[in-house]
């Protein structure tokens, strides 16, 4: 067994993720997703029941707020419905955000202690966070089943829209976890980012609203915003409460893709300093 | 001739210590400084990773100019002083900290040991953090899988492996942290200071299993306090001081290098301290004689500061600590048990301090100068070395290990029991 041998310089300006390396860690970075999920739920009482539970209580709380009181349109279907298939999609975009954003901060002790590639961290929460995402994602079809509402063909795109999903929290993600080991602001910033982020997104209102209010150019910039089209393309496929926005969807992946992209080499550019500074 | 394992070419590691707090003493003034301090705060994170401000003010190098070859299947030993740059030069070469300038090359497969246990997770069971653990070590999940039975056995846990860590007693926890360390499979090792862990028969343990990773071929890196673990494990040694490789070469001329920095006449000339205090003098007295060679290790021996202080001091700190031969800082003594916290005015002074005798074994032994302001800062602190020789005549041919000397007395009687007698 005999491998190159590993040379270590002094690191200058932008470079790409070393792919080869990471491959090298694959176990490593199963085993830390295992303990992201093992660990989550330990010592409560009502275990994965969190992650049912969480979803539930926010569409009961939108349902009160936004559907009864102030009569939000919610697209011809019933609002608790309505909010809970833009929820799933929701929490697991912000909890993944949040966590693979201070990844690097809570780690600190492993990060000046021992080498792997960094990226890791991040990814591990983009990945972990998957497991809510799909035992809340199985109230769906019960609410659909209650409401006597059959999916649509189009359900058949879910898995695209969970990648690109995944995809827009681990770009945001690792643009922020770069950011948060020399400007600790981050950790404070983070709850406010994604209470905006959230009213950024069409969770508790339409997506139709914006083409009505706005108008194409509008709509194009919303689409920017690649959570627009991931629940709008989630309620379309199981609410049929239009096509499947394909313009949309189209924008967002680009921009989703720009994002992760440039996030990698933000973070490989700060990768350096990470344990100098932690 | 066989091939280096590590080239080290003129490494260099420089540091911005930056975040200086610039202290305010008036109200308007701190809240003035505090409205701007996003801006200042924003230039001075910026700088902290930085390299290319000429403000050489803020920067220090903890390594310069360091190159050194190290042959595959070597075992080197690096020591030094604390702040000397062995930490840094290993957590460059564990590349968790890219250098500034300068080459590294590794030839083999590296893993390195910086502290054992982490990533270990106090929810996790034993079985759970022994997989991560490895991982994060480098290992690949088959291998731990062929070492598991292995590691377990190594750290005494079989009947708890699936119980979380968080139950375990810290001892247990380090024993299969260790353990886990130990039967990585690599062809570089790059260890620090972590064979002080656990009792005195666990540590026994992992020197030998060290011992074993020295002859087994493989090249291994060591950073330790310990001159004993350095002269039994290393076939070399590398001196580092401020930075910078100053010996290199046999383990017990290093060694001895190294302790030559402590002399037994320090002072040459008066040293003066942030023109608070001049220090004229160290000496060392028996039986009313100044000591020159060795001292009696059974007699009480008095040590004698003699100094000026050259302007009033409140609450002045000044002593020394005395460590081991193979560095184990075994107490500090400050003047102030005398009289407690006092007042000094200008003027010459004299602290003597009497060493029990007894007290140490026959041996060297080491003394740093401290002297300081009581929660103000430090004059001095490990400026100034002493070596203390102790000799004597043995009383018996038995040997008494340990650092100290067996203070205390015994009493041995037959206890006085009415036994019926014939």
């Amino acid at each position: 067994m005999k491998s190159e041998p590993i040379v270590i310089e002094p690191v200058s300006g932008w470079q790409m993720i070393n792919w080869r390396e990471l491959r090298e860690y694959r176990d490593l970075f199963r085993f830390l997703i295992d303990r992201d999920i093992k660990v989550l739920y330990k010592q409560t009482v009502l275990g994965f029941g969190w992650a049912i539970l969480r979803p539930v209580l926010s569409m009961v709380i939108f349902t009160i707020i936004f559907g009864n009181l102030a009569q939000v349109d919610s697209d011809g279907v019933p609002y608790a419905i309505f909010s809970y298939v833009a929820l799933v999609p929701w929490l697991y975009f912000s909890s993944a955000l949040s966590a693979s954003a201070l990844s690097l901060v809570n780690n600190t002790d492993m990060l000046t202690k021992i080498y792997f590639p960094r990226l890791v961290f991040p990814m591990t929460s983009v990945f972990s966070k998957l497991v809510d995402f799909f035992i809340s994602f199985v109230i769906v079809f019960l609410l659909m089943a209650w409401y006597r509402i059959a999916p649509t063909g189009r359900i058949l795109l879910i898995p695209l829209l969970i990648m690109m999903m995944m995809l827009t929290a681990a770009g945001m993600g690792v643009w922020f976890a770069a950011m948060s080991v020399k400007y600790r602001d981050v950790k404070h910033a983070m709850p406010f980012v994604t209470q905006i982020l959230m009213y950024a997104a069409p969770v508790v209102w339409s997506g139709t609203l914006i083409t009505e209010r706005f108008g194409a150019p509008g709509r194009f910039l919303f689409a920017l915003y690649p959570m627009v089209g991931v629940i709008e393309g989630f309620r379309s496929a199981l609410l049929d409460t239009g096509p499947m926005p394909w313009d949309m969807i189209l924008v967002g992946s680009v921009s989703a893709a720009i994002i992760f992209v440039t996030g990698l080499f933000y973070f490989r550019r700060m990768e350096s300093t990470f344990a100098d500074v932690a | 001739m066989p091939e280096p394992a590590i080239i080290v070419e003129s490494l260099g590691k420089q540091y911005h210590i930056g975040l200086k707090e610039s202290r305010q003493d008036t109200l308007l003034k701190s809240a003035g400084s505090w409205l701007v301090s996003p801006l200042t705060n924003f230039r001075q994170l910026r700088r902290l990773s930085r390299v290319d401000s000429d403000d050489a003010e803020d920067i220090i190098w903890a390594l310069r100019h360091v190159s050194f070859t190290i042959d595959s299947g070597q075992v080197v030993g690096i020591i030094g002083r604390n702040g000397a740059g062995k930490s840094t030069l290993l957590k460059v070469l564990s590349r968790i900290t890219p250098p500034s300038e300068g080459r590294v090359i590794l030839n083999g497969r590296v893993s390195s040991l910086l502290e054992v246990g982490t990533g270990f997770h106090p929810e996790l069971t034993g079985r759970e953090n022994v997989y991560l653990n490895g991982t994060i070590l480098g290992m690949r999940k088959t291998e731990v899988d062929r070492k598991f039975d292995e590691i377990v056995a190594f750290a005494e846990v079989e009947k708890f492996i699936d119980t979380p860590v968080k139950r375990y007693s810290s001892g247990m926890r380090v024993r299969l942290a260790f353990a886990v360390s130990a039967h990585l499979e690599s062809e570089i090792l790059l260890v620090d200071e972590v064979l002080a862990v656990g009792d005195a028969a666990f540590q026994e343990k992992c020197l030998r299993t060290m011992d074993g990773v020295a002859r087994g071929g493989r090249t291994v890196l060591l950073v330790s306090h310990n001159m004993q673990v350095i002269q039994r494990l290393c076939d070399r040694a590398i001196l580092i001081q401020g930075g910078q490789v100053v010996d290199d070469g046999d383990p017990a001329g290093v060694v001895e290098t190294y302790l030559q920095d402590y002399t037994r006449d320090p002072l040459p000339e008066p040293v003066t301290f942030n023109d608070q205090l001049r220090m004229k003098g160290i000496s060392f007295m028996q039986d009313g004689y100044v000591v020159s060679e060795l001292a009696d290790f059974g007699k009480p021996l008095e040590i004698c500061l003699r100094y000026d202080v050259l302007e009033p001091i409140r609450n002045l700190l000044l002593g020394f600590d005395i460590f081991s031969s193979d560095g184990t800082h075994i107490y500090r003594t400050y003047d102030m048990l005398a009289e407690g916290l006092d007042y000094r005015e200008p003027g010459a002074y004299e602290s003597i301090y009497e060493l029990p005798g007894g007290a140490f074994q026959a041996g060297a032994y080491y003394m740093e100068l401290v002297i300081g302001v009581h929660r103000h800062g430090w004059l001095t602190r490990g400026d100034i070395r002493l070596k203390l020789d102790f000799g004597g005549p043995r009383a018996y041919d038995v040997w008494f290990p340990g650092i100290m000397g067996p203070l205390g007395a015994w009493q041995v009687h037959r206890p006085t029991v009415y036994e019926a007698k014939q």
